[in-house]
């Protein structure tokens, strides 16, 4: 398989950035969309060229490492995969891909296709999270009967991996998606209601002041979530706010 | 007022505003639908109670301002949200993720601001500086003008639009539980944007032509 690519290339945070075209032969159609610049930053390394950054660690679609904004979609032209889950059986020979690095001013460039995903972390920092003493005397989780309707909630509200695609595809460069997993995952169990209230405002201000977007509904996050994270989560953080003022 | 900086609070803002504005669209249908049936008398009674009933002399002003502050905050949010990405992708395949309408609600709410203004300017202002001795003269000799006519369907058709996603998304921005009820909601959305772009366009057309 022969494909032209155009990637963004950025030396560093500062520098100015553009498409550069690259040429590449050889691409098997069971290769992973990674292994496919693998071999690409192979190529150029041979050459004495600078290989092409991105993130990656798993390659299993679980860490939330891998990103890529791939011809218009984060994580490509399929649906609840990462970017390591996207093969190039998607694609044809004498296709052009676009490859850009997730868009946010709150997930600078780091790098050629990587960003800087931190404000993720200080997000959850801020509140995602039960104060529990694991001293070794802490009860057992599962001696607290859940409803299986709330625990299998809570459960997919978890399964979000941080990846920030919904930022990336957000017209609003907004984490609403992200976030309201995050509180979801525990306003929906009993050990997450105790400090509910001051949860769902601290991460709502860090939300704020890390700089992304307000939410306008239009649903895309959810559809390029890697994970299938509900909107549902979102009316969740909603409601949970507004009980929050009461407080 | 510090809540209202949150960008929770505003979208929430957004909505409470948007869902009163859409309870004067209804009120405001069903008084221009007498035009057709029943008719002269049953509109001109109606201009009446809305001119001298203190209930809405008490609610004008509230509406006003319930219109700027959705419109005001509309744009101030479409702005700051604009902001966010500064560097734009050079592909983005919006279109296969979210609606035209949730992508367009500035635009299409734009358009009805424009002929808002221009409704208030060919109706409004002179129903509350002159002296007008028939309302329903006014209102039907209006629609005798082919532009004013066009221009009238296009704009409920995109305030159509844009109740098509606002509607729905009003209720995802208040927290309803979507498990249960998103699709009602974004069922009763549809449906309230045909009735509100079909109901007002068909008095237009109909005094077009009649």
């Amino acid at each position: 398989m022969k494909l032209n690519l155009k990637i963004w290339r950025q030396a560093g945070p500062n520098a100015k950035g553009r498409m550069v075209d690259y040429k590449i032969d050889g691409v098997e159609s069971d290769m992973s969309f990674l292994e496919m610049l693998d071999l690409l930053n192979e190529k150029l390394i041979g050459k004495g060229d600078e290989p092409i950054a991105f993130d990656h660690d798993c390659r299993e679609g679980i860490c939330g490492m891998c990103s890529l904004f791939i011809n218009g979609e984060a994580h490509g032209p399929d649906r609840l995969i990462t970017t390591c889950q996207l093969h190039m059986r998607k694609f044809n020979d004498g296709d052009t891909i676009t490859i850009e690095p997730w868009r946010a001013n709150a997930f600078p460039v780091i790098k050629d296709l990587i960003v800087d995903r931190s404000a993720l972390d200080r997000i959850q920092q801020a509140g995602g999270y039960i104060s529990v003493n694991t001293s070794g005397r802490s009860v057992d989780a599962n001696n607290i009967p859940i409803p299986k309707k709330d625990a299998d909630m809570a459960f997919d509200a978890a399964t979000c991996i941080g990846c920030g695609a919904c930022v990336a595809t957000c017209k609003n460069a907004s984490a609403m998606l992200f976030v309201s997993a995050k509180v979801a995952q525990f306003a929906l169990l009993p050990q997450g209601r105790v400090e509910a209230a001051k949860r769902v405002q601290d991460m709502v201000a860090a939300m704020d002041a890390e700089g992304f977007g307000s939410c306008t509904n239009t649903g895309a996050c959810e559809v390029e979530c890697p994970k299938g994270i509900s909107l549902t989560n979102i009316a969740i953080l909603n409601k949970e706010f507004l009980l929050a003022q009461t407080k | 007022m510090t809540i209202l900086k949150t960008s929770v609070a505003k979208k929430v803002a957004m909505a409470l505003s948007g869902l009163f504005l859409v309870v004067f669209l209804l009120l405001h249908l069903a008084i221009n639908l007498t035009l057709i049936y029943p008719g002269k008398e049953t509109f001109d009674a109606a201009v009446e109670f809305m001119g001298t009933n203190p209930l809405i002399q008490v609610m004008q002003p509230i509406l006003f301002l319930g219109f700027i502050f959705h419109i005001i905050m509309g744009i101030y949010l479409e702005w700051t949200n604009r902001s966010k990405r500064s560097v734009k992708y050079v592909k983005n395949n919006q279109a296969v993720a979210s609606s035209w309408a949730s992508r367009n609600m500035i635009w299409t709410g734009l358009f009805v601001l424009v002929f808002l203004a221009l409704h208030l300017f060919n109706y409004f202002v002179p129903f509350k500086t002159q002296d007008v001795s028939d309302h329903y003269a006014l209102v039907t000799g209006l629609f005798k003008n082919p532009v004013y006519t066009l221009l009238y369907v296009l704009a409920f058709v995109l305030l159509g639009i844009h109740l098509s996603h606002g509607f729905q998304s009003a209720f995802q921005s208040l927290g309803t539980p979507r498990e249960k009820c998103n699709k009602f909601l974004v069922c009763c959305g549809y449906i309230f944007a045909i009735v509100i772009a079909v109901g007002f366009s068909a008095v237009a057309v109909y005094f077009y032509f009649n």
